[in-house]
């Protein structure tokens, strides 16, 4: 039997107003931290890792486990809502931070009570300008109300939350990278440890989570973090939103438990290929997540089910592409966009992602010669594991799949002297 | 001449110093409130900034070169940018770019004649579930046509006028 969609984040469809103020305390809202408030703090975490919500970023590590590391003590200590979407194919926390902003700030100040923090920094790619603006307003209409501020709801504990614009850079998406641009300097990821629990936000103890995970929060807290877990699978638990774009009939933002099966997705909600056509390949969960061809996605979507597979859950964002589309086409964006967005702290990262780019366009171009797919391969794999962020795993991981598994894509160029599709 | 900051401007600048614990993490707004009052980012204008903030010109320099959405050089009043990669690319991106270089007779990264325009392919807008995407300045464009974009460079035109 196929898997249902489910409404306990995605829920905006029949609820239009659930981005002001009176329409998300109409659908219950702030519930969740009235019962925080009386909770004691450990017991908070405690709920959020019996939930086993691994994060909704794209690395899955335990939302719990992350906020059980940030030591005691006093003096400010910083939330971070990281909402730098920008991994192409992914378009989720748009959709929250626009539809439901206010489950954000409820999650935030769930957060803050849980870890003891002080103040939150809602970090957002400068494109979502427009977005911030409103999200401004609602914690504007949030604090006025007491939901954030000097002693929220009068429980004495205190804690506001502030928007930062990024501006630009893929990069300011991986965790320490956006800890230096908020400090505002150049996105570059610092070397870990120290980890940002003990040494974040201005040399602070610091809790980065996705857009994601935090709107979850409140649902955990309402449900019950047995109950969350429940929802999805062993060992990670709860409902996700799913993304679909690409070649697809109805792509567009779903959301399921966790263990949805991926071809299920695809072929039943999704409706299939446009057009009729036949499937050649899929991009799992953003662009930097390895392709699997039509025979390998009969998984579940879970972090371990893709990872058995060759390739991740990423952010959960499939891009699908039809039989027809040239793979080096294919190859040459994603490869632009890495070589675009390494910071070029890291040689490998920065020579191979450009190299790796040109190499490809030359391919395209048909002036490659059958050796240069080999080279491909190795400056990929000379990437791998030499950075100080995963940035150079995310343009070498797609490029080595792109090319192993369509090979003979990248000789027909060089045979064709060009694309030989003629569209491409 | 001696650059300086509008009063609004002045205000919103205090009002940021008391959100940050430091004052360099002003860095980024002070930029776009600078890029907001001055269009772009001239060396005399991040000498200003630096002054307000109180740090080296050079590190203002730094961080505002890192940045792609902070601007060096003057853009057209509509600045049109295309995302191009992987999901739009998909649903027929170049299409649009290929249409809107046709209609406003500019390749990417040049500006009209007249300075209305400004076209530029840009990376993923996280808006692949209604691919293909552009943005016009801060505003989102989805589900995208040839016949979509030509529509809307001559609204632009008519609303400039």
């Amino acid at each position: 039997m196929s898997t249902a969609q489910t409404n306990y984040l995605l829920r905006w469809g029949d609820k239009k107003d659930l981005w002001k103020l009176d329409g998300y305390r109409l659908q219950g809202g702030f519930r969740s931290l009235r019962k925080a408030l009386l909770m004691k703090p450990a017991d908070i975490v405690a709920e959020v890792k019996k939930a086993t919500i691994r994060g909704r970023g794209g690395a899955g590590f335990p939302a719990g486990v992350k906020w059980g590391f940030v030591p005691a003590g006093d003096g400010p200590r910083y939330l971070v809502i990281n909402a730098d979407e920008g991994e192409p194919g992914t378009f989720k926390d748009r959709a929250l931070l626009t539809e439901d902003p206010f489950r954000i700030i409820e999650g935030a100040a769930i957060a803050a009570r849980a870890v003891g923090l002080t103040a939150g920094y809602v970090y957002m790619r400068g494109e979502f300008l427009e977005i911030a603006r409103k999200f401004e307003e609602a914690i504007a209409a949030a604090r006025k109300a007491g939901y954030l501020g000097k002693s929220i709801l009068g429980s004495g504990l205190s804690f506001d939350l502030f928007v930062h614009l990024g501006a630009g850079a893929y990069i300011c998406g991986e965790e320490t990278a956006l800890l230096e641009s908020l400090e505002g300097k150049p996105g570059r990821p610092r070397l870990k440890p120290p980890f940002p629990a003990v040494k974040g936000a201005f040399a602070r103890p610091t809790v980065i989570n996705n857009v994601e995970t935090i709107a979850a929060i409140p649902v955990v807290l309402e449900i019950g973090g047995d109950a969350f877990h429940r929802l999805g699978v062993e060992g990670d638990g709860g409902v996700k939103l799913f993304g679909l774009s690409g070649h697809v009939n109805r792509p567009g933002l779903y959301e399921f438990p966790m263990g949805k099966n991926l071809k299920e997705f695809i072929f039943e909600d999704g409706g299939g290929i446009t057009d009729g056509k036949a499937l050649k390949g899929v991009i799992p969960g953003g662009s930097s997540t390895p392709i699997l061809k039509p025979d390998e996605i009969d998984v579940p979507m879970t972090f371990d089910g893709l990872k058995s597979v060759g390739s991740m859950l990423g952010t959960g964002c499939a891009t699908v592409i039809a039989e027809g589309t040239c793979m080096v086409q294919v190859a040459l964006r994603v490869a632009k966009f890495y070589a675009h967005e390494s910071c070029g702290q890291c040689t490998p990262c920065r020579e191979g992602c450009a190299w790796m780019a040109s190499t490809i366009d030359r391919f395209e171009r048909g002036v490659a010669s059958l050796g240069e797919i080999d080279l491909l391969l190795d400056v990929a794999r000379n990437i791998k594991g030499r950075t100080i962020c995963p940035l150079g795993e995310a343009a070498a991981m797609p490029v080595e799949a792109l090319v192993t598994k369509f090979r003979d894509e990248f000789e027909a160029h060089v045979r064709a002297g060009g694309c030989p599709s003629v569209a491409g | 001449m001696q650059l300086e900051f509008s009063a609004d401007n002045e205000a919103r600048l205090g009002r940021l110093l008391a959100e940050y614990p430091d004052r360099q993490a002003c860095l980024l707004p002070a930029l776009y409130i600078a890029q907001e009052q001055f269009g772009y980012l001239t060396h005399e204008v991040m000498e200003l900034v630096a002054e307000r903030i109180g740090m080296p010109p050079g590190e203002v320099l730094s961080t505002a070169t890192f940045y792609t959405m902070f601007r060096k050089r003057p853009t057209g009043k509509y600045h049109i940018q295309v995302c191009g990669n992987v999901s739009c690319f998909l649903r027929g991106s170049d299409r649009l770019m290929t249409a809107l270089s046709k209609t406003l007779g500019i390749g990417d990264g040049e500006t009209t004649e007249d300075g209305l325009f400004t076209l530029s392919a840009v990376q993923c807008l996280a808006a692949c579930g209604t691919a293909p995407a552009l943005q016009v300045n801060d505003t989102y464009y989805e589900e995208m046509t040839p016949e979509k974009v030509v529509e809307l460079v001559g609204r632009l035109r008519e609303e400039a006028k």
